[in-house]
């Protein structure tokens, strides 16, 4: 025996590393047909370790203290940020790899969840990686509202003091809460000491242990796929590993790989050419500091809240409260981790189900992507009409899914995995882009 | 892999109705900065014209004076030529205006503008630069075609001489409305020129086009070294990672039937 295996066995008698390794990786066995949609996986995990990182390297030069240096009108905050950009050796590139990565973090969250959608990874057994995945978005939502204070530009101030304002459209207790959010009765100083610690403790734990939640229960049930039949049907009499399957170590640590050095392409290219993407990953706004005394005429919040916001702002006043908007974007949400119940089909994946529901999802995506537009836009008569239309839409998909799953056909779905034809891939993509061809025109319209 | 690329492309095509809303602003129609960061000489004029203009009302107090060495300046040039408000060349570019007096005399504190090139845009700045005109009515006795009522006074009108308001006559609801319609120089300045009615004024245009150069840089001085880094990133992703970690998955998916 070699004086490594020697020391391998000595540390697996006291702690299981190799029988973890087996369990979780190289005898783990993932269905062999994983296309395109799967790499988003294991990408969020990527993103998740660059924040980590990059978060960890901001924080020793950041100050989260909103005093004005004297004599100017820029805070200690807001001057760390750009000390970090101009002064620390690689600064500029750590705090872009994390501003990016925010952003970046909510595209592959929302790819994520949208394979779920297709492929039908909610439904039985698999009901708890999805609802530990709804409460990993909420906690990543939190994360970046409570991390877009921190430069403590204009954006940063006035975006937090209406979203904190939010919470105080709750009868009775409303008021008092919000205050009890800030630390204070406008968004100032104490709010952003204390947005700092969730920031950069609180949320992030919290975040960490739902991830392993999320991957426990994964693997606990195993991976769903894109046919959505259950491999361990047909088993190797002899083995017993799944006909359909392959190990996750090599096979799928090296096919991730593709897609984290593609992803990093994309990543990379937005990091060290276009960091502001256009003013959607950081707002031109917040490159002026924050001033309490100045209310920007268009408050928009960051890309990714934006579908959410546009439900907000569609919801009229009604009994004289503005709750309901509150309430509607809350739901909407929420709403997402029900999806395992609220599905009444007999098929799990997009390839076996009918045409109702494939209309509902190309209504849904757009209803998703049309608020999304309109979140960032200034209100008009025009754009609140379409909004609630959009909104209506949103919560439709998911209240009309028991009765529509019902009543839709289905065809048989196979014994085994499949790889997708040629035929299939074309009409994925002619359906992808008709969906986006209409959100672009609808963009140009509104 | 095929579909693979196609809905890469896909993705990509995602951004492209975001990109055209950047581009949607309201206002007056901007003209087109010309920024060019590889223009080391148009930076340090930029340089000089920010010190020797603005630097004594605005601060650029994320910017240190020997930053400028990324200008090819030496310290001693910068010493001699661009420094009037500290003599520590490790120093950030404040004014000796404290933030509370200039509320009281010009009634808002002129901004810092460190970053104001980020936050505005070159070519806000550009067309800001060359837009203003003479109007009695306000306290300064200027004002400004893109920011309308604007506290700050033509510092650089020396240069560019007088522009004043051309207002042309519209009927609303069955009202003459003045509306103002374009700037016409007056009075010419030391970079611009004046030939019956054609303005020659490519000198002033050259030098605020400088200026904003400069205040681009200065909003990011990492920017061109920055895309600099990004070409041997991507050359390196593109040329060598991928081509391997694709063989590599290769090679190991060779023998699972599909």
């Amino acid at each position: 025996m070699s004086k490594a295996q020697q020391l391998m066995n000595w540390v697996d008698d006291r702690f299981p590393v190799t029988a973890t390794w087996k369990a979780q990786m190289s005898e783990y066995y993932a269905p062999k047909n994983f296309n395109f949609w799967y790499f988003f996986g294991s990408l969020a995990l990527l993103v998740l370790v660059i924040q980590i990182v990059t978060g960890i390297f901001l924080t020793m030069n950041y100050k989260p203290d909103g005093s004005l240096i004297p004599g100017t009108s820029i805070s200690v905050a807001f001057n760390s940020v750009e000390y970090i950009m101009r002064d620390v050796a690689g600064g500029w590139i750590i705090r872009y790899m994390h501003s990016t990565g925010a952003s970046m973090f909510f595209v592959v969250v929302y790819l994520h969840m949208f394979r779920g959608l297709i492929y039908g990874s909610f439904q039985r057994p698999r009901e708890l990686v999805w609802v530990f995945g709804s409460l990993v978005f909420l906690c990543l939502m939190a994360e970046a509202f409570l991390g877009y204070l921190l430069p403590w530009g204009q954006m940063s101030f006035w975006g937090a003091q209406v979203i904190v304002n939010l919470f105080s459209s709750i009868p009775l207790i409303g008021p008092d809460l919000s205050t009890f959010i800030r630390g204070d009765f406008v968004v100032s100083d104490v709010t952003l000491n204390r947005f700092f610690a969730l920031h950069v403790i609180a949320v992030p734990l919290v975040l960490l242990a739902l991830v392993v939640a999320h991957l426990i229960a994964l693997h606990e049930v195993g991976s769903n796929n894109p046919d959505g039949v259950d491999i361990k049907k047909h088993k190797d009499p002899k083995t017993g590993i799944p006909l359909d399957s392959v190990p996750m170590h090599p096979h799928y640590t090296v096919k991730d790989i593709v897609g984290v050095v593609v992803f990093l392409i994309v990543f990379s290219t937005i990091v060290f050419f276009k960091p502001n993407m256009f003013g959607y990953f950081l707002e031109d706004n917040n490159f002026i500091p924050a001033d309490p005394l100045k209310t920007p005429p268009h408050i928009a919040p960051v890309w990714y809240f934006t579908p959410f916001y546009a439900i907000l702002r569609a919801v009229p006043s009604f009994l004289g409260s503005q709750v309901w908007g509150v309430l509607a974007m809350g739901a909407a949400v929420v709403v997402i981790a029900l999806l395992p119940w609220l599905d009444r089909a007999p098929v799990k994946s997009i390839r076996y189900r009918g045409p109702v529901f494939k209309v509902a999802i190309v209504l849904f995506l757009i209803a998703f992507i049309g608020l999304g537009i309109l979140g960032t836009l200034p209100p008009t008569d025009i754009r609140t009409l379409v909004s609630r239309i959009l909104s209506f839409v949103y919560f439709g998909f998911f209240i009309g899914m028991p009765f529509y799953t019902k009543a839709d056909s289905y065809k048989p779905v196979p014994d085994r995995t499949t790889n997708a034809t040629t035929e299939q891939k074309v009409r994925f993509f002619i359906y992808v882009a008709i969906t986006l061809v209409l959100t672009a025109l609808f963009a140009k319209v509104i | 892999m095929k579909l693979n690329l196609r809905v890469w492309l896909v993705a990509a095509v995602l951004c492209l109705p975001l990109a055209a809303f950047a581009e949607e602003e309201g206002g007056p129609a901007l003209d087109k900065a010309p920024v060019n960061l590889q223009d080391v000489e148009s930076l340090q004029r930029g340089a000089q014209t920010f010190t020797n203009y603005c630097l004594s009302c605005h601060g650029a107090a994320l910017l240190r004076y020997n930053r400028l060495t990324d200008l090819g300046l030496t310290e001693d040039q910068i010493k001699k030529n661009l420094m009037f408000t500290t003599d520590k060349v490790g120093n950030p570019m404040r004014v000796a205006m404290q933030v509370n007096d200039a509320k009281v005399w010009l009634g808002a504190a002129p901004p810092d503008l460190s970053v104001e090139a980020r936050a505005r845009g070159a070519d806000w700045l550009y067309t800001y630069l060359r837009s203003f005109y003479r109007d009695d009515s306000r306290p300064t006795g200027w004002n400004n075609l893109v920011f309308d009522k604007v506290g700050m006074p033509h510092v650089l009108w020396e240069l560019q001489g007088i522009q004043e308001p051309v207002y042309k006559t519209e009927k609303v609801n069955g009202k003459d409305v003045q509306e103002l319609e374009k700037l016409k120089l007056v009075k010419t300045g030391l970079l611009t020129r004046l030939d019956g009615d054609n303005v020659d004024s490519a000198e002033y245009d050259k030098r605020v086009g400088d200026l904003v150069n400069f205040m681009v840089y200065m909003s990011e001085p990492a920017q061109v070294h920055r895309e600099q880094i990004g070409y041997a990133v991507l050359l390196f992703l593109i040329f060598i990672l991928f081509p391997l970690v694709y063989l590599l998955k290769l090679d190991y998916w060779k023998d699972v039937e599909h």
